[in-house]
């Protein structure tokens, strides 16, 4: 510790040019929090899916409808304890652009398929007597600033009335929130009898199934069990484990640990010779004050160590603040991922502290070996 | 009397590109304990070569320098580091003080490498400083501080660890008449009250004059110094 103000005051030698650096490490630490953190977000969003909720769509796409009739064949396979369903909606309120995420479902079913979704039992009894009702999640019903008893006229781009009109009129009765933060809650839920009645076409068709199941480990064989019960038929189906499902949209982005940990290496590569630089120009300018330290009877190995120190704490300063600022906004980040909940890994923080100090003293260590190898009479004579 | 620097047969000399020059020659010196030598001579002569090899901060190539009781010429480069911390004070011509550390944290530089406490530190750079008569300008960073101050300010620095030896190079090489007679009866001060043993390396005649010993280097080797030049 005595010898901090000695290498504080090194560091602050050339003020503008230590600032600088400190930005440049400021910033590349807080992309590289970002970016490692969102990688570890996406790994989080897989860890937070259930996998005793299977979800079965058709094996076309999902777009192809299936059949309402399913759901009745698929709670006979042993191990599903409940199913329910979902229908996209393909909402708009007021103007198309202002795209509303609709989906139309059985309540009773998928409030007990879905215990990590919080809805209150007056909400649930009133989406229950009331056709037309509307449950809204709590983020869209601040992004849209609705709430409970507003009506609610939408358009949808893709379904229309028996009566030809694409107008529908909603009435919300109730919302739902995720207390873990783990299940968006931008969508607008309406009942689904109300909605298949009145649509004009593809009655009787849902667009997913969601599967409850008691045993994890039975994911694999039940979905397998579900998908030969309509093998060979018009409307395969393709089951899985919502963690299965979700690991696999994200595999389609492609090696996302790959890019992430290209575009760090290359950063960090560029900044080696920005904080290089700087710690060289820095050691240049300070030769005599370095031979005189010597003089003092500061061996070379001090004086290479007074180097590296300055090098260290500047960097390891700024990557904590370069990672603080990727912790503070990185939360709402998340969230949007629809990984809400989650805060920036601690080994994430971990590794980016023990990668500034190592990306430290590589940078450091040309400037600190010129201080070392310093001839205390050359430089006082200036040579 | 006892000896403090014994230089016997000496020899130092550098390569500059593809030259070799000796710059001492075979040189031989007693500086007794508590003397205040003043070593003369023009530029270029080995004054200050022979300086440095006294304060332990080059090695000769051949040749016995013994200081304060240690071979310096068979010491290693960090045994000779910790032999100068314990044993030498030096002051430059251009005060050589570090502009981003205020007076009192340049003087506490030397005590850095020595066992004391912050507290035992901070009493003995503030001895030190009132010393030097700049105790009111401990907080004053170098670039706030006359030239004379500058080096008051260094020469409480070399102080402050009690060295035995002050090496001084043109100590008031960079000062007015006024100041440069100040310093130097600082030194003598310091020669005479403190019993610090000093050599000083100089081209001015009146700074050699406080001194009790004048020696003259030339084109490498020793003597007295000639009449008229320390007159």
């Amino acid at each position: 510790m005595k010898y901090l103000p000695l290498i504080w005051a090194g560091l602050w030698r050339k003020r503008v040019s230590t600032v600088l650096t400190m930005l440049c490490v400021v910033f590349a630490f807080a992309l590289f929090g970002l970016l490692h953190g969102f990688s570890a977000a996406l790994d989080g969003i897989i860890d937070a899916m259930s996998d005793t909720r299977l979800r079965s769509m058709s094996r076309v796409n999902i777009t192809q409808p299936l059949p309402l009739a399913h759901r009745a064949r698929m709670q006979m396979v042993p191990g599903v304890d409940e199913v329910s369903y979902y229908n996209f909606f393909a909402g708009y309120y007021q103007d198309r652009r202002n795209s509303i995420q609709v989906g139309a479902i059985d309540i009773a079913s998928f409030n007990a398929i879905y215990p990590d979704i919080k809805i209150e039992p007056q909400y649930i009894e009133a989406m229950l007597h009331t056709r037309n009702g509307a449950l809204v999640g709590e983020d869209l019903a601040k992004e849209q600033g609705w709430k409970v008893g507003d009506r609610l006229p939408l358009g949808s781009a893709v379904w229309t009335r028996k009566d030809g009109a694409e107008n529908w009129d909603f009435e919300i009765v109730g919302s739902y929130r995720s207390p873990s933060g783990r299940v968006p809650t931008s969508e607008l839920w309406i009942n689904y009898d109300y909605f298949d009645e009145a649509r004009a076409a593809a009655n009787g068709t849902v667009t997913l199934y969601f599967l409850k199941i008691h045993d994890s480990a039975s994911a694999a064989a039940i979905s397998e069990r579900v998908d030969a019960l309509f093998a060979n038929s018009t409307n395969e189906t393709q089951t899985q484990s919502e963690k299965d499902w979700v690991r696999a949209q994200i595999a389609q982005i492609g090696d996302i640990a790959f890019f992430v940990n290209a575009i760090i290496l290359a950063v960090m590569f560029a900044l080696c010779f920005v904080t290089g630089n700087t710690m060289m120009q820095s050691v240049r300018a300070r030769i005599p004050e370095l031979a005189v330290l010597k003089t003092y009877g500061f061996s070379n190995t001090a004086v290479m160590s007074l180097v590296l120190a300055e090098s260290v704490i500047l960097c390891s300063v700024a990557a904590a603040l370069g990672i603080g600022i990727a912790a503070v906004i990185s939360p709402p980040i998340y969230r949007q991922f629809g990984a809400g909940g989650l805060n920036l890994p601690v080994a994430v923080v971990a590794v980016g502290m023990g990668l500034a100090i190592l990306f430290a003293i590589v940078s450091a260590s040309l400037p600190a070996l010129r201080a070392q190898r310093l001839s205390i009479v050359d430089a006082l004579a200036g040579r | 009397m006892t000896a403090l620097v014994s230089i016997k047969q000496v020899v130092k000399g550098y390569t500059r590109g593809k030259q070799r020059v000796e710059v001492l020659h075979s040189i031989d010196l007693t500086v007794e304990r508590g003397e205040f030598v003043a070593l003369m001579g023009p530029s270029g002569s080995g004054k200050t070569t022979l300086l440095n090899l006294i304060g332990g901060l080059d090695r000769p190539d051949r040749g016995e320098i013994v200081v304060a009781g240690e071979r310096l010429d068979q010491l290693s480069s960090g045994q000779l580091a910790k032999w100068r911390a314990r044993n030498v004070g030096f002051i430059f011509q251009f005060y050589n003080l570090l502009p981003v550390l205020t007076a009192e944290r340049n003087v506490e530089v030397p005590l850095l490498l020595t066992k004391l406490s912050a507290a035992e530190r901070r009493r003995n750079v503030a001895a030190a400083l009132e010393l030097v008569g700049l105790a009111d300008r401990a907080k004053h960073k170098p670039g706030e501080l006359s030239g004379g101050q500058q080096q008051r300010v260094a020469i409480a620095r070399a102080l402050v660890a009690d060295p035995t030896l002050l090496v001084c190079d043109e100590p008031t090489g960079d000062l007015d008449r006024e100041t440069s007679e100040s310093i130097l009866k600082l030194l003598e001060l310091l020669n005479e009250h403190q019993h610090k043993t000093i050599v000083m390396v100089t081209h001015d005649p009146r700074a050699a004059h406080f001194a009790s010993r004048r020696l003259y280097v030339d084109k490498g080797s020793l003597a007295n110094a000639p009449l008229g030049v320390a007159a």
